[in-house]
């Protein structure tokens, strides 16, 4: 009996740090990822010059110049043109879900919004070159535009975020206390004055938040961009030009790339990865201001 | 439904979707005779609902144009046992989508799952090793795909000589996949009502017991849920994959280069030859994927209903 008790108490403790080492995986595997990133990228940009690396013009693997300004700014526009197109629709689709949607609606569209957030991203890049593409390239006739452009990318991409966006800002909306909508609707403002004026502006950092968000998976998103995007390396000439992205960048060369070049793509992916890191930052500390 | 009930699963299953009755007492025809002396209030009206319509209409035109385009397409030859360039049978492609879910869920699931007993069950509120591990677990779900992409490939293919494999593929995947299983099994851990726990220890049961008997069971459905969601995250990626698994188009063993369904679909799309056929496969991919996803939805949704008239029953 006492040593069957003795037995149990070390099983306990056994299995306590066995649960204690999983609980450590993702310490482990994030550490893993900055090492292998870093270890690999950061001798090229050293190599290239971090400078010449991060602000030149020219991206010409054939030549051994390497900069990737083309494709950060290209990024930057991408994103922020999915913003621009995006965002809005999204506050008002999940302003309306809040405090417009009739229930039985309610009950029907907010599952089917959330079911598209999981629509894979070859998906949405297909639909992209069959619909889009062909879409723009009639829009752009007049100025002599292509259809992979940095329009369609952005046209793209803002579809894409809706289900994220909304996802973050209906609760953010809906956590808003009843009394400042109620307060609004007393002093005599009609149902839309109150919601625009008094809860909107309440909710405003999980807003913030979800547009943050927004702006990751933006920028983070690859395969459907490089479907329509048209990812010439070079400064972006205009929304009906081709662009490239970060993400483009790495996919579209490594599968035969080598030497340096390899390793300016694998710095190109350390870039990305440093501003992912610090658009999550963003949202986490958005996030824990809308909880304090 | 239960106050301590996760935000996550709340969401999920559709919870505070009940309106307040105050908001929508009056419906938007009721209110119109109203909007004459506040024009601003009418436009602003009109703008919320033409948002929504936006939404809903460019999703649905995109699910509807996807199946109408490629229900046609489908052919039985697309789903021949070997691949060629005329058949572009996806079959092969299919069995690799099959391996490559079994392989990240069997290196995923039991560090997910482990390490959501020990921040549940285990750990002591609010130290310093559970801060890290969330803090790592959120950074985790923010990084895109295809650095997970790139730092597979550069783990497992290249260091650890894996090559181009579904086990490389597996394993980056399972990386990917990991934050998602941990968090919703964490939270399915939370739901389960404190008292299972102190009748377990009240009947002598000591800390492992009771996590293994009485925790775990009970939170099996919002593990699940996880589970599929995680599923259909693999199902439909494609960046990660490209330069781990690679694109093979052959049914693939552990060691063998294979492209899953969705890098097929990719290289149909991109090759431009192949629009008919990427059409059909996309309407497989997306068929799979929403239906994955919608049954992840309702077994979350199934446990909070259950929870609700357990609440009601105590």
């Amino acid at each position: 009996m006492e040593r069957n008790v003795k037995a149990l108490a070390i099983r306990e403790k056994e299995m306590e740090a066995v649960f204690l080492i999983a609980a450590c995986t993702s310490v482990f595997c994030v550490a893993l990822i900055c090492v292998f990133l870093f270890a690999n990228g950061l001798p090229a940009i050293r190599e290239i010059g971090p400078l010449k690396f991060l602000t030149g013009t020219t991206w010409k693997p054939g030549a051994d110049i390497y900069g990737i300004f083309p494709m950060i700014v290209g990024s930057i526009y991408v994103t922020g043109g999915a913003l621009v197109m995006g965002v809005p629709v999204a506050l008002l689709t999940a302003i309306y879900l809040a405090f417009f949607c009739p229930a039985r609606l309610y009950r029907v569209v907010k599952p089917a919004i959330e079911l598209l957030a999981g629509i894979p991203s070859v998906v949405y890049g297909f639909f992209g070159i069959v619909v889009l593409v062909p879409a723009v390239r009639a829009l752009g006739e007049a100025w002599n535009g292509k259809g992979n452009s940095m329009l369609t990318a952005s046209v793209l991409l803002a579809i894409m975020i809706l289900p994220t966006v909304i996802g973050v800002v209906e609760p953010a909306l809906r956590a808003v206390p009843g009394s400042y909508y109620e307060g609004a609707l007393a002093l005599g403002a009609t149902h839309e004055r109150s919601v625009y004026t008094a809860v909107v502006p309440a909710a405003r950092s999980g807003i913030l938040a979800g547009i943050v968000l927004g702006i990751g998976r933006a920028m983070g998103e690859t395969m459907a961009v490089i479907m329509v995007a048209g990812n010439q390396p070079r400064m972006p000439k205009g929304i009906f030009e081709g662009v490239r992205t970060l993400t483009g960048n790495v996919v579209i060369e490594m599968g035969y790339a080598a030497g340096l070049h390899r390793e300016a793509l694998i710095a190109t992916g350390v870039v990305l990865f440093v501003f992912i890191l610090l658009i999550n930052l963003a949202f986490t500390a958005l996030k824990r201001g809308k909880d304090a | 439904m239960s106050r301590n009930t996760p935000e996550y699963i709340r969401k999920r299953a559709g919870e505070g979707a009940a309106p307040r009755k105050g908001i929508r007492a009056v419906g938007f025809l009721g209110r119109l005779p109203a909007y004459r002396k506040h024009p601003a209030s009418l436009a602003a009206a009109l703008a919320t609902h033409l948002g929504a319509a936006v939404t809903v209409l460019v999703l649905g035109f995109l699910i509807v144009y996807i199946l109408a385009k490629g229900i046609p397409n489908l052919k039985p030859e697309m789903f021949s046992p070997t691949y060629t360039s005329d058949n572009q049978s996806m079959l092969p492609a299919i069995l690799n989508t099959c391996t490559m879910t079994l392989l990240s869920l069997l290196a995923a699931v039991p560090f997910g799952i482990g390490s959501a007993v020990y921040l549940a069950e285990y750990a002591p509120k609010g130290s310093g090793l559970v801060r890290l591990v969330r803090m790592t677990t959120e950074t985790l779900q923010g990084i895109p795909s295809i650095v997970y992409g790139l730092f597979g490939k550069l783990l497992f293919s290249d260091a650890l000589h894996f090559g181009y494999s579904m086990l490389s593929g597996g394993l980056t995947m399972a990386i990917m996949i990991l934050p998602l299983i941990m968090r919703t099994t964490e939270e399915a851990l939370l739901c389960v009502p404190d008292m299972y726990r102190e009748g377990s220890f009240g009947l002598g049961a000591g800390r492992l017991r009771t996590v293994m008997r009485i925790v775990l069971p009970t939170a099996v459905p919002g593990i699940l849920s996880g589970i599929i969601l995680a599923i259909g995250r693999i199902v439909g990626e494609t960046a990660a994959l490209m330069y781990t698994s690679g694109t093979v188009a052959q049914a693939a063993g552990l060691f063998d280069s294979g492209s899953t369904l969705a890098l097929h679909m990719y290289k149909q799309a991109s090759e431009g030859l192949y629009t008919r056929q990427a059409y059909a496969t996309s309407v497989v991919l997306l068929a799979l994927v929403l239906v994955i996803n919608f049954v992840s939805g309702r077994i979350a949704r199934w446990i909070t209903k259950g929870r609700q008239t357990h609440d009601q029953q105590v």
